[in-house]
């Protein structure tokens, strides 16, 4: 079924231009009938999951651009690949070779990505920078030369720039299936000690793993993915396979394992898309389909993402903001009534009934606009807790009484806890309240209501026996 | 600053019977004559001790004083311009399964995809090994772990939603998980809450109980006395070491903060008339 | 090898197209965005692609405008994938200018037959056919790169120096502008766009994305070099000058050595300016490899 509907998303988005080709070249397409092709749009598809994963922990260790570098420090491997086993009378062409190439040079960036950082006070994103445009300028250099040299034209090698599937043998198709599967393996048989590496290098070190060995592992296998990326994705947007999917998988779970099946299949999916794409329409750059395709799933992820989703964090932050809202009309109501009954707190319960306050007097308690009092109010008489009296007066209702003094209490003592605590308390004050028990435990919330009475008699109200079953049950 | 290093470290020998270059082979670990630098500027100096075994140590010194870096200079996680450090008598790279580590807080990202289960169980990695999967033995020592600090209801919650102590009690657990000997915990107390505090000193007293050897670093003056059995004042040498209650007195306090304690020195006569 | 004429308005161009990015890269540098200036200078791609087809010439004002918008609109969704999307920043960086790339690059491969604008010309140029197209100025025939990239080197020019101080103290300490009343946000987009048009200047003549090369590496020679601002941009000024004329000569003078043909100047450009950094990093005076090797050990 997922599969279908993926295939319809990539009519859509390669629509117009496949629109004017044949119907038939389509269907075989898509149908995977060619051997050629299916052995090409496996072999990306391996590769968008390789990218997925190793990507996943090169987004965690904070280091996502790495991979950016790396591809622009093939372009010299591939050139100077090229030229040498075309001097030597050979094809100059022959992928295994061109791929080799580009490895030693995007290994040799990373290298010198990772030693200028540590020789110099350039920080990180310059040295990133440096290696990028500098193997880029040797590589389009060598490609000037390549371009005037007698013996065969560089022509192919354009290919590895921009991406372009349609001139890919199944023998390539498979080298870098093959490449993609081992990369894979090593990044799962290695999952645990990746995982510690990224979250906490120190402990890792202290435990006695070989962090750098680790570390030059990761990268391995990021050059790897990169260069066997090149020749479908092009060596500009390779990166983004390797950071798209993670970022997009990101939206959806806090789970490092869930995060690297979701980013493994994101890239897998735009790998398939790109392919087919890219087979249906010659000279439509596959790379440029692949990274559309991953680039909208980002933009679905981060908007509707259940975990951290734009519209999801919208959401709760509305919800919280109404809680706090209805939350402070509460205490103030409650408020009003004590200080104008007078009495103590026991008594005030049974005040409450006859006690109203109009909408005017309510306003200035606090710096409220009133279009915003208005919303609270409405919000609240809604939830049962005031009602609008027959003389025009806001009255509360008894499960809004009992609601009101759960909220000043936990007010209150969330206010004594950061007048005791001083020191430490900030970071553990939930303004919100609700959850005190939950964030302090029993005993100290026991604790501060003993001082509440003895050091605070002003503020002092006795535990309601509502207040306890209320907190439980709460959301 | 240079020339008045080696006079201080008279003074500092005169209160250190126990340093010097006399180490005991059983100690659990023994710094020798260790030195670090950064970048070339020397943050410890000669720094000669022992830690005494079933003790709770509390490292005390101003901030710079390098009580991290002494702790991850002995880990070997930052490199050492001299010295070395045995655990037992034999070199610690050797030793270092009896080793446990704390870090600080706030040396991880606590937005990581993991839950709490996921980070105990971090502490069993290397008896698990190379390659293999974590499986449900590890998760249930990691488990046992949580129970121990009082956390096993948040086992299954990402860590971002935990609060400071509760985070501090996690990385507690990952240690315990390991079931080391010796413990060397980076400022546990630091921003955390008064029952987390609470069940951290409980986990120190039951781990000496059974034997084990645990040094912490602390920079609250006011409960050195009530924690910590043994101590060990640190301004980028080892002003004073030994026992809490012969040392931690005003003297050693001025030469451990200098100038700096005119404002400490009031909480300090309070803290040392208290104890 | 013979130098003509048409060497030296190349070399012109080289020059100030170097001149215009390494002004503005020194700010990028401090302000730890050297990778901004390389997402913004793929990301244009889109603009001038839409500016292109517009209006289907290379030099109109529609597609400096159009790559002025994508570039400021790069670091605007950087900045809300960062912020709204908790996604970690060189990340989202790396999100928004690959995907802004494969648009323009659809867009170029798709109107391919109607006009005449190859990626390959955008990414690293033409340089060698910058003197061929001119303009008549008075008496003078001067080739349009050249006069595009002088207007171009002289706002960026005077943008530093008229909002100098403004610009030092973001990249100083943000927070601290902000208090001070500058608005370090219309600073921030103010150098995005200045970067967006410059790359679109100079794609003719070293390629877009060369442009990171002018942006990053003179500056960062600069700084191994000196601990002073003001020295640091002439410096850097300096460097991307050397680069330029290097660049060019060497382009023509290196490759007969090996026997081949001569290559093109904008990736020998970024290879010279490479090797100038190579020479800050092992020779610096007190920063460099064998400086620190000799210094004494202060224990």
């Amino acid at each position: 079924m997922q599969f279908k509907f993926w295939i319809l998303v990539s009519l859509l988005l390669v629509g117009a231009p496949a629109a004017s080709a044949d119907v038939m070249p389509l269907m075989r397409v898509l149908t995977l009938q060619d051997y050629n092709t299916r052995v090409v749009v496996v072999g990306i598809l391996l590769l968008g999951i390789a990218a997925g994963v190793i990507g996943s922990f090169m987004l965690l260790r904070k280091r996502a651009l790495v991979g950016d570098a790396v591809s622009h420090a093939t372009l010299p491997g591939l050139c100077a690949a090229f030229m040498i086993m075309a001097s030597m009378g050979g094809d100059g062409k022959w992928l295994p070779g061109l791929l080799l190439g580009a490895l030693v040079t995007g290994g040799l960036g990373i290298l010198m990505v990772l030693w200028i950082r540590s020789q110099t006070k350039l920080k990180e994103d310059t040295a990133l920078g440096i290696v990028l445009s500098v193997f880029f300028g040797m590589g389009v250099s060598l490609l000037g030369i390549i371009q005037k040299m007698r013996q065969g034209h560089a022509a192919g090698l354009e290919s590895f720039i921009y991406g372009k599937t349609a001139s890919m043998l199944a023998g390539d198709a498979m080298l870098i299936g093959g490449a993609a599967l081992v990369v894979i393996t090593t990044a799962v048989l290695l999952f645990k000690e990746f995982r510690l590496l990224c979250f906490d290098e120190a402990f890792a070190k202290s435990q006695g793993w070989p962090v750098r060995a680790l570390d030059i592992v990761m990268m391995l296998l990021v050059v790897t993915v990169t260069v066997i990326g090149l020749q479908a994705v092009g060596l500009i947007l390779m990166i983004a396979l390797l950071v798209i999917p993670p970022a997009t998988a990101r939206f959806w779970t806090e789970h490092l394992q869930t995060l690297v099946w979701l980013s493994a299949i994101t890239g897998g999916i735009s790998g398939l898309i790109g392919a087919l794409a890219s087979a249906l329409v010659p000279n439509l750059p596959a790379g440029a389909v692949i990274v559309l395709v991953a680039a909208a799933f980002f933009v679905f992820s981060m908007l509707f993402g259940s975990r951290r989703g734009v519209v999801i964090r919208f959401f709760e932050h509305w919800k919280l903001s109404r809680k706090v809202g209805r939350q402070h009309l509460l205490r103030a109501l409650y408020e009003w009534v004590e200080e104008s009954s007078g009495t103590g707190p026991d008594e005030l319960a049974a005040e409450r009934e006859s006690m109203g306050i109009s909408f005017e007097s309510l306003l200035p308690e606090r710096s409220w606009h009133p279009r915003q009092l208005r919303r609270w109010l409405r919000d609240a008489m809604g939830q049962g807790n005031i009602y609008d009296g027959s003389d025009g007066l806001f009255h509360l209702t008894r499960e809004g009484w009992s609601e009101a003094r759960r909220v000043v209490r936990n007010h209150r003592l969330w206010e004594i806890y950061l007048i005791e605590y001083a020191d430490i308390a900030p970071s553990h004050v939930d303004r919100d309240a609700d959850m005190i028990e939950h964030v302090l435990g029993r005993a100290m919330v026991d604790e501060l209501e003993a001082l509440l009475r003895t050091r605070y008699p002003h503020l002092a109200m006795p535990p309601s026996p509502h207040t306890l079953s209320l907190a439980g049950g709460r959301s | 600053m240079e020339t008045d290093a080696p006079m201080s470290l008279n003074t500092s020998a005169k209160t250190l019977p126990a340093t010097g270059s006399e180490h005991s082979a059983t100690a659990p670990v023994s710094i020798h004559d260790m030195t670090v630098a950064y970048h070339r500027k020397p943050v410890l100096w000669d720094i000669d001790l022992d830690f005494p075994k079933g003790k709770l140590t509390g490292l005390v010194g101003p901030n710079g004083a390098g009580k991290s870096t002494l702790i991850k200079a002995v880990l070997d996680l930052v490199p050492k311009a001299s010295g070395r450090v045995t655990v037992f008598g034999q070199p610690y790279q050797r030793q270092r399964h009896l080793v446990s580590y704390v870090p600080q807080r706030e040396s991880v990202d606590w937005d990581f995809p993991v839950n709490a289960l996921d980070v105990v169980t971090m502490g069993v990695y290397g008896k698990i090994g190379w390659f293999r999967p974590v499986r449900k033995p590890h998760r249930e020592l990691a488990m046992a772990a949580l129970e121990r600090v009082g956390m096993a209801d948040y086992a299954r919650r990402q860590i971002s939603h935990l609060s400071g102590g509760q985070q501090q009690r996690i990385f507690l657990a990952r240690a315990l998980v390991q079931d080391a000997e010796i413990y060397f915990m980076d400022e546990p107390f630091a921003g955390v809450d008064a029952a987390t505090e609470k069940a951290i000193i409980h986990l120190l007293h039951d781990l000496r109980s059974a034997g084990k050897t645990v040094a912490v670093v602390h920079h609250d003056l006011q409960t050195v006395s009530d924690y910590f059995d043994h101590l060990i004042m640190l301004n980028m040498r080892v002003v004073a070491a030994g026992p809490t209650r012969e040392i931690f007195n005003r003297e050693n306090l001025r030469k451990t903060y200098g100038g700096r304690l005119s404002l400490l020195d009031q909480a300090a006569q309070a803290i040392i008339s208290q104890s | 090898m013979n130098w003509t004429m048409l060497d030296t308005w190349i070399v012109i161009a080289g020059v100030l197209s170097a001149c215009s990015c390494s002004v503005l890269g020194n700010f990028l540098l401090l302000r730890r965005m050297s990778m901004m200036g390389d997402a913004i200078s793929h990301a244009v791609l889109p603009g001038l692609a839409v500016g292109f087809l517009l209006t289907g010439s290379r030099s109109s004002l529609v597609m400096f405008l159009g790559a002025a918008v994508v570039g400021v609109l790069t670091a605007v969704f950087t900045q809300w994938i960062n912020r709204f999307g908790k996604v970690d920043e060189g990340a989202s960086m790396g999100v928004v200018f690959t995907a802004l790339f494969a648009v323009g690059l659809v867009l170029i491969v798709q109107a391919a037959d109607a006009v005449d604008l190859d990626p390959g010309c955008v990414l690293y140029g033409a340089i060698e056919t910058v003197p061929l197209d001119t303009v008549q100025l008075g008496s003078l025939s001067i080739p349009r790169a050249v006069l595009t990239l002088a207007i171009v080197f002289a706002i960026n020019l005077g943008v530093i120096i008229v909002f100098f101080k403004e610009f030092k103290i973001c990249a100083f300490d943000e927070e601290l502008a902000t208090t001070l009343g500058i608005r370090s946000a219309w600073m921030h987009y103010l150098l995005m766009t200045l970067v967006a048009v410059t790359t679109v200047a100079s794609f003719e003549s070293v390629g877009s994305i060369l442009v990171i090369a002018m942006l990053i590496v003179p500056p960062a020679t600069a700084y191994l070099l000196t601990d002073r601002l003001q020295s640091m941009i002439l410096l850097s000024l300096g460097f991307a000058t050397l680069s330029a004329i290097g660049g060019h000569w060497s382009a023509m003078a290196v490759p007969p050595i090996f026997g081949f043909a001569d290559t093109n100047t904008s990736g020998m450009m970024a290879v010279v300016a490479g090797l100038l950094f190579s020479f800050a990093f092992v020779f610096s005076p007190r920063q460099g490899l064998i400086a620190r090797f000799l210094k004494p050990k202060t224990n």
